[in-house]
């Protein structure tokens, strides 16, 4: 069975979809977002041992040229997170869906499903296929938090098992979204669409930013042209908060203002998209 | 000087407050009833507290009313008919809560408020108004947070309009109980609920299925705290052991539960049986109150609470443990104070209990949620201790090993973030969860609240600043809630994110 980096698992989580859900966060994304909150998720640990010598509680070691993280010693005072020069964290379990989905069933009753996020989920899509096979098996909900690198249609298996996809769509003017993310959005906008029209639309999350207002305005304008009144919209504001130093360069210290806010949700619901909120 | 002048001069209580304490007083004057001179020693040294209970007991100390009487039958004794319309269903109610005695003097049980009002719903805006004003009646005649009312299970009109006053009003009473059962109670209303008690930190969730199971189909209310009692009955008597001092004279956990802990357990019986005896047999209430006479009541019905506090401290003083490490963190320490319950009710199996008919001749388990001069080394019942408390999920999860034992009363408080108020259906899975995995009793709030429930009961932060500055307030909680928030850091719970 396929395995996956897990960067955090959080049991109740009232605001990854509908109900109480567990949602589970995948290590290492394809893009390197301005306001990224948690950078630690971008990219793959290499092994170089700098945070084992910061650590203050010895729960890092290195062991046969690889960190190994001591859950049970840990204090989760995140000084390996900030010790890390490579967008990583030592933090990390490698677990296969059929680990997972043991701490799934110990949750169950509690909850209405589970929520893949990251990360970028869809970096690791065999697992994602074993792990949601297992979790419609226990006849909960599937959801994937994604950023729509990755082509939906080429997984219809996957897809089979999934009930969701919430897509980000960080900007649709595709030079923009290439000095936002590093990436180009071509991808992301095929998706979609093609989700809308399979209907594993979930949701569309767009974050507003605080000095962008065109940017801003061209986004909305293009995702509600697509999925008009068919699908939720959370407009999401910016917030500094755990942001890295290029990205407060970009787009300062303060969170995007309720003004701004109150504009694009104006202008949302002008074109049409009747389920929108703000976050 | 003596203490009927403390009373009298003391500029923090009400009228009504001093009347109650200078009764008491009176009341303690009496020495009829045998008292063991061994379970006098044991309540000096706070082995076993009789919560203040008196000395001379004229009433049961929880009595819960069959109000469906009264809509029926009116009542002769109120000289009062059936009522016909909204408004003299609420006003006949009003007028009998001033005939239904307590040890506190106010009635700790006002019907199931939603089924017995619903019938009278014709004029939906009318019928909104009558309700909202019997509430706002309740909070400031009715002015003790022990004083509880029941919605449910089903979804009905009466029931939403109830908690949608009570979100309006923002008062501390009545407490609320929603008896929640996910087959016959709509999840459209479960959320109206869930979002009422996270910014009015009520109704709490009651585990129906569990009830019923226990006391038979619709034959169970929650009065006072949250303690489980039968209709058209009561409580006769509550007192407790103090397992966290009791702890601490046995040498080892096998020599508590063998030794130390039978011997309390057996001087508080005895005391319960002589109690619930002169209740029967000599004082005039069962024999004289129109209650009996018109069948609101049946002596029956009535139960002995056998109550206990500190089950934590307990585990961990037998374990040489600390709070963070002990119960509710560990394995051993968990398991040994299911068995300290289990050895409990075995003993209460054994103990024949006089004039309990309908609870199977014996006494029932009540989880106790402490008093102010407890101080912070006595958790209520087999709570974890304020400030250790593991993720919700293992807090759940631990009290589902322990709400089997206490039919009469047991129950767990959560503290909520802001954003909860946004997905109340998110509050609802997990409290469906919680139930379902043998938890009987789900309380929360969200963290800012003015009204918050402290150990069972709901006070006003307000109110609480207002008696700081030595004003006397009209809910009598009030000082309880005071004294809780300074010794048991009361207010301090863990954050739900
Ligand atoms: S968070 Fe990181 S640095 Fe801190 S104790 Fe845990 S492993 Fe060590
Ligand atoms: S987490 Fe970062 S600092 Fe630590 S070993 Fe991996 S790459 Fe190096």
């Amino acid at each position: 069975m396929a395995q996956a980096p897990i960067n955090k698992i959080i049991n109740f989580s009232s605001v990854d979809g509908p109900g109480n859900r567990m949602a589970i966060f995948l290590q290492t994304c394809p893009f390197s977002c301005w306001y990224c909150h948690n950078p630690e998720t971008i990219k793959a640990c290499i092994h170089c041992g700098d945070c084992v010598l910061t650590c203050p509680s010895d729960a890092l070691h290195m062991i046969d040229g690889k960190v190994v993280w001591d859950e049970d010693k840990c204090t989760q005072c995140d000084t390996c997170i900030r010790t890390c020069k490579y967008s990583s964290t030592p933090k990390i379990l490698e677990m296969s869906a059929e680990s997972l989905i043991k701490r799934v069933r110990e949750v169950k009753p509690f909850i209405k499903g589970v929520t893949v996020s990251g990360g970028e989920c869809m970096n690791h899509p065999d697992f994602l296929l074993d792990f949601f096979t297992l979790v419609k098996a226990e006849g909960l909900g599937t959801l994937l938090d994604s950023n729509g690198f990755r082509r939906f249609a080429d997984y219809p298996k996957l897809m089979e098992v999934c009930d969701g996809v919430m897509l980000d769509v960080k900007a649709s003017d595709p030079a923009f979204h290439q000095e936002l993310t590093k990436a180009d959005n071509s991808m992301v906008l095929l998706n979609l669409e093609q989700l809308l029209n399979t209907h594993k639309l979930q949701e569309v999350r767009i974050v507003i930013l605080p000095n962008k207002p065109d940017e801003n305005e061209r986004t909305i304008r293009y995702v509600a042209s697509i999925i008009q009144d068919k699908a939720p919209l959370k407009l999401l504001r910016y917030r500094p908060f755990g942001v890295r130093d290029e990205g407060l360069k970009e787009l300062g210290m303060g969170n995007t203002s309720l003004e701004e806010m109150n504009r694009c949700l104006d202008l949302a619901k002008s074109l049409n998209v009747k389920d929108i909120e703000i976050k | 000087m003596t203490e009927a002048y403390n009373i009298v001069t003391n500029k923090t209580l009400t009228y009504q407050q001093q009347v109650i304490q200078l009764a008491k007083l009176g009341e303690n004057t009496d020495t009829s009833i045998y008292v063991d001179p061994q379970f006098t020693k044991a309540k000096e040294e706070g082995m076993i507290c009789d919560l203040f209970e008196g000395a001379l007991p004229y009433r049961p100390r929880y009595i819960v009313p069959d109000y469906s009487i009264l809509m029926k039958n009116g009542s002769a004794f109120l000289e009062l008919d059936p009522p016909k319309d909204i408004w003299e269903a609420t006003n006949a109610l009003l007028i009998m809560y001033r005939h239904v005695p307590s040890v506190t003097t106010f009635p700790v049980f006002l019907g199931n408020l939603d089924s017995l009002l619903d019938p009278f719903i014709v004029d939906e805006k009318e019928a909104e108004k009558a309700i909202g004003l019997f509430l706002l009646n309740i909070d400031r005649t009715l002015n003790d947070s022990f004083v509880h009312a029941n919605i449910g299970p089903q979804d009905s009109k009466a029931g939403r309009m109830i908690l949608r006053q009570t979100e309006r009003l923002q008062c501390a009473i009545p407490n609320l109980t929603l008896k929640y059962d996910p087959e016959l109670t709509s999840d459209e209303f479960a959320a109206l609920a869930a979002k009422t008690m996270l910014v009015t930190a009520k109704p709490s969730f009651a585990n129906h299925r569990m009830f019923t199971s226990e006391f038979g189909e619709g034959q169970y209310a929650l009065a006072s705290c949250y303690n489980g009692l039968r209709l058209a009955g009561g409580g006769y008597t509550l007192p407790r052991l103090r397992l966290n001092n009791i702890a601490k004279n046995a040498s080892s956990p096998e020599d508590f539960i063998n030794n130390v802990l039978p011997k309390y357990a057996s001087l508080m019986a005895a005391h319960m049986d002589t109690r619930i005896k002169f209740m029967n047999e000599e004082a005039a209430f069962f024999k004289s109150s129109y209650l009996v006479k018109e069948g609101f009541l049946d002596p029956k019905n009535f139960v002995g609470m056998f109550g206990l506090v500190g089950l934590a401290e307990a585990v961990n003083t037998l374990l040489g443990k600390d709070s963070k490490h002990g119960y509710g963190h560990n394995k051993e320490a968990d398991d040994l104070g299911v068995k300290i319950l289990a050895s409990l009710d075995d003993f209460l199996s054994k103990h024949k209990a006089p004039y309990s008919e309908n609870s199977g001749n014996r006494y029932w388990l009540h989880a106790q949620v402490g008093i102010e001069k407890d101080g912070p080394d006595s958790s209520p019942g087999v709570r974890i201790p304020i400030g250790s408390e593991p993720e919700i999920l293992k807090q759940i999860q631990h009290s589902t090993r322990y709400h089997k034992y206490f039919p009469t009363g047991v129950g767990d408080i959560f503290r909520f973030e802001e954003t909860w108020i946004k997905t109340p259906e998110a509050l609802v899975d997990i409290i469906r969860g919680a139930l379902s995995s043998g938890m009987r009793y789900f309380s929360g709030y969200c963290e800012n609240n003015d009204v918050v429930r402290v150990t069972g009961y709901l006070v006003k932060r307000s109110e609480i600043a207002r008696l700081e500055q030595k004003e006397a307030v009209k809910n009598d909680a009030t000082i309880l809630g005071q004294g809780s928030r300074d010794l048991a850091h009361a207010f301090d719970r863990r954050v739900v994110k």
